[in-house]
């Protein structure tokens, strides 16, 4: 339309730092609010569980006990899950899926930036209870009726009204991320030519847009028992505490493949890479990849095994259970298949992709046990469990973060990590989280339960707890490495190569840094590791679809970020009504109120964005080299 | 593969097929741009993730629709002859959604706005007696707080209730931005996604009217 405005470089480039990141909607920067507010959270996450090892270091030691334990633990797994592995993927699928598929942003940049700010203001409230005395205690799962204010105070508030603006700006990150993949790829892009991790990014975000609702409505009867009378829970009004449990494993059961897809996504993209070779079995992948995510749906109840459902109902859900292994270990040879005659390169990003192989491999296993229901009799509640969960969890999701922040950080910041100092981080993380997580397998097979402060001596606990807090403590050291090696790169100019490792895939075509445009010309994708074909055909950039031309971008708004805040004074206002003082009912609805005039504002604005101009487009791309 | 390339700019391969002109002309006046096909795709996803929300609330209500220690049981609370006025107000506001956006496609700015206005009265309408229904409910003792039944009901009916009242200050908003504004590809996809939420929170209504009054009426 002519009244969209033509900006020059100079006009865009006034805004200072902060208030560019506060209003921005450009994935790359989105990309990076993501990163540094996961791996902030991940340090938060670290320390609580270093606080809980130490506590658990000597047996009836008194470091932590009690309530403080209860919340550390229950913090500990919603952080890291929520607030740690969705993000830093999340960061990861910002950063570059719109460059693989070669799309000049996501679909919905505005949402974008709201998704973040949401999940930015609902961690921000699960911390606050910290500060008025009631963080959350009733566990990650907030099993009912432990969670109710009778049991666990109003920590559990926090817990629900932070985990419900994060899970809603998840929620707009899934159906985001498919609106593009779906709607945004380049001309060629077929479906069958994405990169794995499109792939895994798309089927998450399926995911995402199917498991966050039925959290979202467990949520919101949680909030109405806790704060506003309502009796779903509460068994002498009628209530049923097995609901819960069915609403939040209906989510929290895809939310395991939520986290782990985009991680099997980002060794698919590692280890092609590193071994020279094109992935094994493509097809097979991406089959493999819809089948778990299809049965992810239909195996909730292997977590309820021991409520007692009956032997129907649990034979079933074992069946559908174990029959997850078969596409998972299809994946596995897969990998291995492309390493296989490869010309293998063992840079740091490859060191966590071989860890991660021998480690889930193991998680996968103990899978497979405890999905037998008269077997899981035995495991459910020990650290058997613990330790399985670790294994898949940080052995496929942390460690794909790892490799995926060697790999991509060229790309996102300009400039490369310290491989040494990569290899020494993995070395102290991979022997200190199998020290940490394998004796966990024996000590919850000899009988030590989860989720308890403390144990007596004489039961030959002692020394196996010792171990594993060792290992946690060397975990500890890994991160520091890494955040050595971080710091590090800071100091140096920003001058990575646009394409340090010999890629094979679209975003190692961009230039670095990526212009906030991404392609001044659309590519041509002329099949599967689209950048590597054009290599291998003497070619130095991708062919293109267009000449220059005006592009068009959205304009950078503060509105996300007013919506997020406005949302969580609302949020804090119906805990605190409950907590401290009637009269923040006001605040509630203030919040809410304040939120609707945001969105009608948004709404009554016209927001048609801007155009870059041709002539400062060609004058960037004449810069630098493309390939 | 052909080595063809040093930037090629035509003969270009769209998924497969050849870019037909045809369909670029055949779309209508929301999908023109592709912001717009953007909105369509991502406004469907949206409501196919709302969709398994209200499922969460219907399983939820269907779990505890028995469980009442006190208060009034549906077969003496539920009055079907207001529910079905109240049913067929809220279809008819989907008819009406359905004409203004047909107006919309032709350029008909004016009858566009008159269909939408019909649509907000008719939502209004809905609400009112909903508001009346919820009012005479307390007052018989079943509410919010007197039992699982009570918070099941008002959390899968209340919470369609909220939809109609947020579809209302959406429908107002863009009444009001609209007002001196034509039909244009920009304003146009707002107007088209506002009618799929009405669609889909009638479509709700249908089943709440089903499984919430027609079974607790034959209990």
């Amino acid at each position: 339309m002519a009244t969209v405005a033509v900006r020059a470089e100079s006009e865009r480039k006034k805004k200072s730092m902060l208030w560019d990141y506060l209003t921005t909607v450009d994935h790359k920067k989105i990309a990076h609010l993501y990163f540094w507010t996961g791996l902030f959270y991940f340090l938060v996450g670290g320390l609580e569980a270093l606080l809980m090892r130490t506590q658990l270091a000597f047996p009836l030691n008194t470091f932590l006990t009690g309530k403080a334990y209860n919340e550390v633990l229950t913090m500990h797994g919603t952080t890291m899950i929520f607030l740690v592995a969705m993000p830093l993927l999340f960061a990861f699928m910002n950063a570059v899926v719109p460059l693989m598929i070669g799309a000049r942003d996501l679909a919905f940049p505005y949402v974008n930036a709201l998704s973040y700010w949401l999940y930015f203001f609902g961690a921000l409230i699960m911390h606050i209870g910290f500060l008025t005395g009631d963080a959350p205690q009733g566990g990650w799962t907030g099993y009912m009726p432990l969670a109710l204010s009778e049991y666990s105070g109003f920590g559990m508030s926090y817990y629900a009204m932070g985990l419900q603006l994060s899970g809603l700006g998840t929620l707009l990150t899934g159906i985001n991320f498919v609106a593009t993949i779906v709607n945004l790829r380049a001309p060629g892009m077929t479906y069958m030519r994405m990169p794995l991790f499109v792939w895994t990014s798309l089927v998450a975000s399926i995911l995402i847009m199917f498991a966050f609702p039925p959290l979202t409505a467990g949520l919101f009867l949680m909030i109405y028992d806790q704060l506003f009378g309502g009796q779903v829970f509460n068994v002498t009004g009628g209530g049923n505490v097995i609901l819960w449990q069915h609403l939040f494993w209906i989510f929290g059961h895809p939310e395991v493949y939520i986290v782990a897809l985009p991680a099997f996504g980002i060794f698919s993209e590692v280890i092609p890479t590193f071994s020279k070779k094109r992935l094994f079995g493509y097809s097979a992948m991406v089959i493999a990849t819809a089948l778990i995510a299809f049965f992810g749906f239909m195996v909730w109840v292997h977590h309820m095994f021991t409520v007692g459902l009956g032997p129907l109902a649990n034979g079933i859900f074992a069946a559908a259970t174990v029959i997850i292994a078969v596409p998972t270990g299809i994946k596995i040879f897969n990998w291995l298949a492309t390493m296989w005659g490869g010309r293998l390169h063992f840079s740091a990003a490859m060191y966590w992709a071989l860890g991660f192989i021998a480690t889930f491999v193991m998680g996968g296993v103990t899978g497979v046990m405890m999905a037998l229901p008269p077997a899981d009799y035995q495991y459910q509640d020990t650290y058997f469990i613990v330790a399985h969960f670790h294994y898949t969890l940080i052995g496929a999701t942390v460690f794909a973060i790892f490799s995926a922040t060697y790999y991509w950080w060229p790309k996102m910041f300009g400039r490369l990590l310290n491989e040494t100092l990569g290899k020494i981080h993995f070395w102290f993380f991979f022997i200190g989280f199998h020290m940490t997580f394998f004796i966990q397998h024996l000590l919850g097979l000899w009988g030590m339960q989860r989720r308890i402060f403390t144990y007596l001596p004489g039961q030959g606990f002692e020394l196996p707890n010792l171990i594993s807090t060792m290992g946690a403590y060397m975990m500890g050291i890994g991160v520091i490495v890494l955040g050595i090696n971080i710091v590090l790169s800071f100091r140096k100019k920003p001058d990575a190569s646009p394409d340090p490792w010999d890629g094979r895939t679209l975003e190692w075509a961009t230039k670095a840094p990526v212009p906030e445009y991404n392609f001044a010309r659309l590519p041509l994708i002329r099949g599967i590791d689209a950048l590597w074909l054009e290599k291998m055909a003497g070619h130095k950039e991708m062919p293109v679809i267009e000449d220059y031309h005006d592009i068009h971008m959205p304009n950078s708004t503060i509105l996300p970020f007013m919506m997020s805040l406005t949302l969580a004074i609302a949020a804090l206002g119906f805990i605190w009504k409950e907590e401290f003082n009637h009269s923040f009912l006001y605040m509630g609805i203030g919040g809410i109120v304040l939120t609707l005039l945001v969105m009608f504002f948004r709404s009554v604005i016209d927001d048609e964005g801007y155009h870059i101009h041709k002539e400062e487009i060609k004058r960037e791309e004449m810069k630098g080299v493309g390939v | 593969m052909a080595t063809t390339h040093p930037n090629v700019l035509s003969e270009i391969d769209v998924h497969g097929q050849k870019r037909s002109m045809e369909a670029v002309t055949e779309s209508t006046i929301e999908l023109v741009t592709q912001e717009g096909k953007n909105k369509q795709l991502g406004f469907w996803l949206f409501i196919a993730a709302e969709s398994v929300l209200f499922a969460s609330f219907f399983a939820v209500y269907l779990a505890l629709r028995h469980s009442i220690p006190n208060g009034p049981k549906p077969q003496e609370l539920f009055e079907l002859p207001l529910v079905f006025a109240a049913t067929a107000i809220l279809l008819t506001s989907s008819f009406t959604s359905v004409m203004a956006v047909m107006n919309m496609r032709q350029l008909k700015s004016g009858a566009m706005k008159g269909w939408l206005v019909l649509t907000w009265l008719l939502g209004f309408s809905f609400l009112v007696l909903e508001i009346y229904e919820f009012n005479h409910y307390v007052h018989m003792g079943h509410t919010f707080t007197s039992s699982a039944f009570g918070t099941a009901f008002y959390s899968l009916v209340g919470f369609h209730g909220a939809h109609v009242v947020f579809g209302l200050l959406w429908l107002m908003a863009l009444l009001i931005r609209n007002a001196r504004r034509e039909i244009t590809p920009y304003t146009a996809p707002k107007v088209y996604t506002f009618s799929l939420y009405w669609h889909f929170v009638d479509l709700v209504w249908v089943f709440i009217f089903t499984i919430v009054y027609l079974m607790g009426k034959v209990g």
